[in-house]
């Protein structure tokens, strides 16, 4: 199993036979909202069948944030879970990384990019490694 | 359509009682509420109860059980935290409907120590530390530190919100907590997730309430003396927002309630005297200030700065102690935080007493996204 290609972390996070991993967004041609994941019916203007899949852009600026130092057991602290508004549409929240712990050291509206790596040494039940996506200062 | 009046309501004194079941807490204070009222429980034409943890485990009926098994229908409700603010609207809606004259509404929860939340769960592999953090202190904080963006909110004034509600806990004697918590004490305990220390967070607790409605004929005859009014009960789920999918937006869904609700009572923010709303953690309170219309956008650092929701102040914000200190049992709070205001309006609030209260308001906010508001009315 060791040698097999890594598990997305989730659905949206796409890995292709070759080229580089990327997130996917579903998007309403009507009104333009922006989707994590699949999905058919637009929940802001309600119309069916009118989404188109896209790729998610890989840049964003820090929208909200909080530093976890309390998690559940066996998770390290202290980290940062991050809210990031993508350029060009579409919302994300993740592990904010490079960058100190400190309030003071962290600007809302900065700039970050979408890295990809190993979900953290994490496996599945089988064994099975995946891939995560994680932000960092642009 | 009929009003609707409360004519009973009580709740247990919060704190922890892991060898009694979930009915034969909430069955408590259901006999203080029935107590309250001067009715038994022969007198309720339907009961609708509140529970969240075991709600595929007809509570409501096993309640019954433990005192008087009339066969009236009963109704279980769960709506996250917003649970016990769900059981009783839809008390007030059967009274509304014409339906009923005399129903029972019962929140109750059983809850453990710990921490609430968690990110995707789901195949695979655990995605809490990984994506973000879905604990609720998080998640609050994420809440919070979006007003921080807006506004310049600062940690000093979200923990000045866990100072006062601890200071108004020492009042009340069915709080968890009776202990006044200093500035510097809040803000040095243990940070949980930043901006919220552990102080800053609401208490998990076991606990429940009850009230009993009626119709304006039942409260004709059975005597208006301490009879409550409900002028406004409003809930809305959250309404589409950019950012819903990764954040729960309790600001939208609580705008929406209350907006409904004013409209309701016909009244605005500034007549009301005191109000019981959903601090879940410091950081969720800093934001109800402005969603429920206690003041323009941006100015609810300055609420706190100034004193204006401490007893004795403009608008005083969680007299009880809020969940921040009284506790957080999920299912019961929303009907105990009915019961801290309908005691208001009936005189009967002892040393936490806000004097003259006529009109007092409650808010609850249940995440995925519930929020329930009720606005009461003293009658005499």
């Amino acid at each position: 199993m060791s040698e097999s290609k890594p598990l997305p972390v989730v659905d949206f996070l796409k890995i292709p036979e070759s080229g580089d991993p990327y997130l996917e967004g579903y998007r309403c041609k009507k009104c333009g909202s922006t989707y994590l994941g699949e999905r058919t019916v637009c929940s802001k203007c309600f119309a069916r069948n009118e989404m188109e899949v896209i790729k998610l852009s890989e840049t964003g600026i820090l929208h909200s944030y909080a530093i976890v130092f309390r998690s559940f057991p066996g998770i390290d602290v202290p980290y940062i879970s991050a809210i990031v508004d993508l350029d060009g549409g579409g919302t994300i929240k993740g592990n904010l990384i490079n960058i100190d712990p400190d309030p003071d050291k962290i600007n809302f509206n900065m700039p970050v990019k979408i890295t990809y790596g190993d979900a953290l040494g994490r496996k599945d039940k089988d064994g099975n490694s995946y891939l995560s996506y994680f932000f960092e200062p642009a | 359509m009929s009003d609707v009046y409360v004519m009973g309501v009580d709740m247990i004194k919060f704190g922890r009682f892991p060898d009694r079941s979930v009915p034969n807490i909430g069955a408590e204070a259901a006999l203080m509420a029935l107590d309250d009222a001067g009715l038994g429980i022969q007198d309720m034409q339907a009961l609708y109860c509140g529970n969240l943890g075991q709600a595929n485990a007809m509570v409501g009926q096993r309640i019954l059980q433990e005192i008087g098994q009339t066969g009236m229908p009963v109704v279980n409700v769960a709506n996250a935290c917003a649970t016990g603010a769900t059981a009783f609207r839809e008390a007030w809606m059967s009274i509304k409907a014409g339906m009923y004259d005399v129903v029972l509404a019962v929140g109750v929860e059983q809850m453990g120590k710990g921490l609430l939340g968690g990110a995707g769960g789901g195949d695979g592999i655990p995605k809490e530390g990984l994506l973000g953090s879905g604990t609720m202190p998080c998640v609050f904080a994420e809440a919070g530190m979006e007003h921080t963006k807006e506004y310049g909110t600062t940690f000093e004034q979200f923990a000045k919100i866990s100072v006062k509600n601890h200071h108004h806990s020492t009042m009340n004697p069915k709080a968890m907590y009776q202990i006044e918590t200093p500035l510097d004490e809040v803000m040095n305990a243990e940070m949980i997730s930043y901006p919220n220390t552990k102080l800053m967070c609401s208490v998990n607790v076991d606990g429940s309430a009850a009230a009993v409605l009626v119709s304006e004929k039942k409260a004709k005859e059975l005597g208006m003396s301490r009879a409550v009014k409900v002028r406004a009960s409003a809930m809305a789920s959250d309404p589409y927002t950019d950012r819903d999918l990764v954040m729960p937006d309790v600001n939208a869904c609580t705008r929406l309630a209350a907006k409904d609700a004013y409209e309701q009572a016909g009244i605005g923010p500034e007549d009301v005297n005191l109000v019981e709303l959903h601090d879940c953690f410091a950081t969720a309170e800093m934001l109800h200030y402005e969603n429920l219309g206690l003041c323009k956008d941006g100015e609810a650092g300055r609420m706190i700065d100034e004193g204006h929701v401490e007893l004795g102040g403009k608008v005083p914000v969680n007299v009880s102690g809020g969940l921040l200190s009284k506790g957080h049992p999920l299912g019961a709070t929303g009907i105990a935080n009915i019961y801290e205001v309908c005691t208001h309006l009936r005189g009967e609030a002892g040393k936490r007493q806000v004097e003259g209260a006529k009109i007092g308001m409650t808010h609850v906010i249940g995440l995925g996204t519930a929020c329930g508001i009720h606005i009461l009315e003293k009658v005499n």
